[in-house]
């Protein structure tokens, strides 16, 4: 039984069914909506943010009622929350726990650092072939550049 | 169907480029032929480079093909704010292949996904040259005999020298022993060195040319441009010392080559020209007949 007192339990409601996605850095917390594309579906959705967390400083946390992720899809997010952590939820009950990974390319995310790139000059989809996940390290599919984590930023 | 391009020299496997070199060889032995009748090639040059389209030019021309194109990009719709999308996707209805020229790195990736004909990337900025990477690999072959083993010595501007680095990583395929010699401020970049190491591949730097002359099958020559240098003073110290002149040529191997890209300035004197290792000027004839094979190539005309 939740303690009703507790204000942390009461920031964000339980959900049926779907994927809780915790340990999202606050910061990042509207990219990874983005990048889900979560502002875009109708699904009911509740997310909290700059809660405490013992581990990440300001944490944020979103639950999406009957929404799964495909691990492809989920992964498209490791570059703004690395130590995100899935809950997958059937029944109020956890079913499953996921991790996020750097996958081994990245699509329409992340900025070519390099100002000469044909993606920083015309509307092109930009493409990278992760050559580095520790610490991140991408290579443009156009330019053939390499961004890496200090320059990385994201659309 | 995707039609193949040729955007950066990783795009071919050793086989390919094996045939694309013996190709070569044969429309060198036969160079007028009517393999591109009836075929239009365009020649999109968003920068001027007269030497590299003259040669594109010739190859096509000599196979009986027609070229249609511009020089530079201020005469052409670009000036009017044209997206590159677009002048590709117009070009490509009236042209059977696309050889292009744009100083924005990765423009000619980009040109390649959106074309309907294949492109040849003549350059994209800084990035990628494969034509120039073939021709140089041509070169080698046709003086050395071979590709293997071979003792390669980079001369001048190693930092931002395109037509080193895709050269370096085009022979790193056959073995090849390098010798670096350039000044410290436009050294190798470590990103080279590291992927030459990873290969389990030898390379030597020095800042002194003669140190290493004689052990070199083929000296590949660049220009140290003065702009290159955030201090004159440090571009007037070094200037002399990667100048290649006759009398350093005395003990040098006998069958050994000079290569260099064009357009050469100071960095060889004129006196090396009259030398049987002075290769540069049937280096760019070669050029003639390697586009001749890249474009039969990628048009699907010589198997």
């Amino acid at each position: 039984m939740k303690n009703v007192n507790d204000p942390k339990q009461l920031l964000v409601t339980a959900i049926e069914s779907g994927t809780v996605i915790d340990h999202i850095p606050a910061s990042t917390l509207f990219k990874v909506i983005k990048i889900l594309g979560l502002d875009r579906i109708k699904n009911q959705i509740t997310f909290g943010t700059n809660l405490e967390s013992k581990t990440d400083g300001k944490k944020a946390i979103i639950k999406i009622a009957g929404k799964f992720f495909e691990d492809d899809d989920i992964n498209r997010i490791a570059l703004v929350a690395p130590n995100a952590k899935l809950n997958i939820i059937r029944d109020y009950q956890v079913i499953e726990k996921r991790v996020v990974e750097v996958p081994d390319t990245i699509t329409a995310i992340a900025k070519c650092m390099n100002p000469k790139c044909i993606t920083n000059f015309e509307k092109v989809t930009t493409r990278f072939k992760v050559v580095s996940k520790k610490p991140v390290a991408l290579k443009c599919h156009y330019c053939e550049k390499i961004t890496d984590q200090e320059r990385l930023e994201i659309i | 169907m995707k039609p193949r391009s040729l955007v950066s020299i990783d795009d071919l496997t050793t086989g390919e480029i094996t045939k694309i070199l013996s190709l070569a060889a044969e429309f060198e032995k036969n160079p007028v032929q009517d393999i591109l009748r009836g075929k239009v090639v365009a020649t999109l040059f968003f920068e001027p480079s007269t030497r590299t389209r003259l040669s594109f030019e010739s190859a096509v021309n000599k196979l009986g093909g027609k070229v249609i194109g511009f020089t530079d990009s201020s005469s052409s719709s670009v000036t009017k704010g044209e997206t590159l999308n677009d002048t590709i996707r117009t070009v490509n209805n009236y042209v059977d292949l696309i050889v292009m020229r744009h100083p924005i790195e990765g423009s000619a990736r980009y040109a390649s996904e959106v074309s309907t004909v294949p492109v040849i990337n003549a350059g994209d900025g800084a990035n990628q040259h494969p034509t120039q990477t073939l021709l140089d690999l041509y070169s080698i072959l046709k003086t050395q005999g071979t590709l293997d083993n071979l003792n390669i010595c980079m001369v001048g501007d190693l930092k931002y020298g395109r037509t080193v680095h895709s050269l370096l990583m085009a022979m790193s395929r056959w073995k090849t022993s390098f010798n670096f010699v350039a000044p410290e401020e436009l050294k190798m970049p470590d990103e080279y060195k590291l992927y030459l190491r990873n290969l389990g591949l030898d390379y030597y730097e020095t800042a002194d040319l003669n140190e290493v002359i004689n052990k070199a099958d083929i000296i590949y020559m660049t220009r140290v441009q003065r702009e290159r240098f955030s201090d004159p003073m440090e571009y007037e110290k070094v200037k002399n010392a990667y100048v290649l002149h006759d009398h350093m040529l005395s003990d040098t191997k006998p069958g050994m080559k000079i290569l260099h890209p064009l357009p050469r300035v100071n960095e060889i004197s004129t006196d090396v020209d009259a030398n049987t290792k002075a290769y540069y000027f049937e280096q760019a004839l070669n050029g003639v007949y390697t586009r001749q094979a890249i474009i039969c190539t990628l048009l699907g005309l010589k198997k």
